[in-house]
């Protein structure tokens, strides 16, 4: 497994800021260093959000479903979240509901991405990029 | 099996066009191959005479398509599309290996045709969906749904309902539904995420199914019956242990065992809920996922005691052994989920660590183990094993691939 990240981004422009990128999230997710991806409170750039949908939509999914219209895990979809703070949902998404299956991913998210992610999800999720080939 | 012959065969086809120089040519092709399935127009496949003892599908999760697959050739026969939201997407096998039913997440239920490569039929059964298996007789087809919690059994060959049971564990309250499994005496045996209970259904009389109930434990996520059809097992969540049942005395109750196997440390947080399927026992014993631990559980399913645990480079998913039961290959739960390892069953230990890709989501074996397929989701493909040298023999590019279901489920017990 060598030429994975690089191929996953292929629809994205090529260039040191994405190289750049790709190799600090893999920093990021091998040594669990939070703030590399979002670099403070910073909203994560374009390609970072590709990346944050991927993950939404197919590992969130696993227990929220692909289309977030729930699983073992509740809908995130804008109607079921409406009225619920944002906070709220973020420290979920952060820190996980203890005594649930909820799992914290502050481990792999910034708060900025966190709050990103709950803003879309609020809003109606962005769909998965096409990945080439399809 | 010479593929470009065949490749060279099809496109010949295709240029002289016309019903009768196809069958020609077709009936050729099968005189020197036995079997050949054409790819016919906009990519479907046409069936010529063949069994379906080697065929399978690989579950498209986002794009809500299956690849119809041959794994004695290890190659993909075509792609069929239109079955809706495939994510978690499972699939039980009719009992002539012919049909595949695809359960998505979406409440579809789709019953493909593996030879005539198109989708036979097709309902919308429930909200939320998860899974579901086929009756001992073959006539029943299964499905286990969150929403509504319960399960609902259809006609196998026409998709009409025929019964239904709500997982109403009390009064307005319904409970989710998990690890469902046909058992011998046309019954099937599943869990309650919700309710914490084991049910067990009989369906002799499928206009008035009978329901037994068990306590089990809290949350469980998945469920297995042992290879000869006699134990349920429930993996549970929210506590350290396994709900075991004993199916020829059910009367005895639900049992525990593994109780308290994380010792009271605290979880590793779990990015992924674990598998379990019958394909967990190899050779006496039961590998079993540990939940939110790094290992692999060991127990001697003679009297059930934990006899080892195995270290594993992540959260397990899926254990399964290959079918002679000298092997188990674990994949990994995000973040780790770009590994596999293989334990050799003999050694108590972990020989092999394999990367076949971003996001390795599941593997299955054919019928006599000497190869198992891997499907790795964020690199699009589908990595064939010799799983005696682990080296690839083939790799099938697949969208986003998940499940692979081969038909030899069909001849299971608990599948
Ligand atoms: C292993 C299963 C699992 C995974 C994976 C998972 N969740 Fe959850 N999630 C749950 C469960 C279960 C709940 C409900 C917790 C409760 O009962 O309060 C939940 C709740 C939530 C909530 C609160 C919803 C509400 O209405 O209050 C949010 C937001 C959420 N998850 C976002 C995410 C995001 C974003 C990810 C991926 C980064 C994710 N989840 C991954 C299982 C999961």
């Amino acid at each position: 497994m060598t030429d994975g990240h690089e191929n996953r981004l292929g629809y994205a422009k090529e260039g040191l800021v994405v190289r750049l990128l790709v190799s600090r999230m893999l920093v990021s997710s091998v040594l669990a260093v939070a703030a590399v991806g979002g670099a403070g409170a910073a909203e994560p750039d374009l390609v970072r959000r590709a990346q944050l949908v991927s993950m939404v939509r197919q590992d969130c999914g696993s227990c929220h479903g692909l289309r977030l219209t729930g699983g073992l895990g509740p809908a995130l979809l804008p109607d079921s979240l409406s009225g619920k703070p944002a906070a709220a949902l973020i420290a979920a998404v952060l820190g996980g509901r203890p005594g649930t299956a909820m799992p914290g991913w502050s481990r792999f998210l910034s708060g900025a991405e966190a709050a990103w992610i709950v803003e879309q999800l609020q809003r109606g999720f962005p769909p998965l990029a096409e990945r080439g080939g399809w | 099996m010479d593929r470009r012959a065949v490749a060279a065969r099809f496109s010949a086809t295709r240029r002289k066009g016309g019903l009768v120089n196809r069958w020609r040519t077709i009936s050729r092709v099968l005189a020197g191959l036995a079997a050949v399935v054409v790819a016919g127009c906009a990519g479907r496949p046409v069936a010529g005479l063949r069994g379906t003892g080697d065929l399978g599908i690989v579950i498209e999760r986002a794009s809500g398509s299956v690849q119809i697959v041959d794994h004695s050739g290890r190659r993909s026969l075509g792609r069929i599309e239109g079955l809706g939201d495939l994510s978690h997407a499972h699939a039980t096998v009719s009992r002539d290996g012919r049909y595949a039913y695809v359960f998505g997440r979406d409440g579809g239920l789709t019953k493909l045709d593996l030879l005539a490569g198109r989708i036979d039929r097709r309902i919308i059964q429930a909200g939320n969906s998860i899974g579901g298996s086929i009756s001992q007789d073959g006539r029943l087809v299964v499905a286990q749904n969150y929403q509504p919690g319960g399960i609902k059994a259809f006609d196998a060959d026409t998709l009409a309902p025929v019964a239904e049971v709500a997982a109403e564990y009390a009064p307005g309250r319904f409970s989710k539904v998990v690890g469902l499994a046909d058992v011998p005496g046309q019954g099937f045996a599943y869990a309650l995420f919700d309710a914490g209970e084991i049910w067990v259904t009989d369906f002799t009389d499928p206009s008035a199914p009978r329901t037994r109930r068990f306590a089990a434990g809290k949350q469980p996520y998945d469920g297995l019956v042992t290879p000869g059809g006699r134990y349920f097992m429930a993996g549970l969540f929210g506590e350290d242990g396994i709900a075991l049942l004993d199916l020829w005395q059910p009367e005895q109750g639900v049992r525990r065992i593994l109780d308290g196997y994380g010792r009271g440390e605290d979880k590793l947080p779990v990015f992924k809920m674990p598998h379990l399927r019958g394909w967990a026992v190899a050779d006496g014993k039961a590998y079993l996922p540990a939940v939110g631990r790094h290992e692999v559980l060991v127990v001697d399913v003679t009297d059930w005691r934990e006899v080892g645990r195995i270290a594993v480079a992540g959260q397990p998913v899926f254990v399964m052994a290959r079918p002679d039961g000298r092997q188990v290959w674990v994949n990994f739960a995000f973040p780790d989920n770009a590994l596999v390892q293989v334990i050799d069953t003999l050694e108590g230990a972990v020989i092999d660590t394999l990367s076949p890709g971003r996001a390795v989501l599941h593997m299955e074996f054919t019928p006599r183990g000497e190869a198992v397929w891997v499907s790795a989701r964020d690199d699009d493909r589908v990595t064939v094993y010799d799983t005696a040298t682990r080296k690839a023999l083939a790799v099938l590019p697949a969208r986003a691939p998940s499940g692979i279901f081969f038909t030899a489920r069909a001849a299971r017990i608990g599948f």
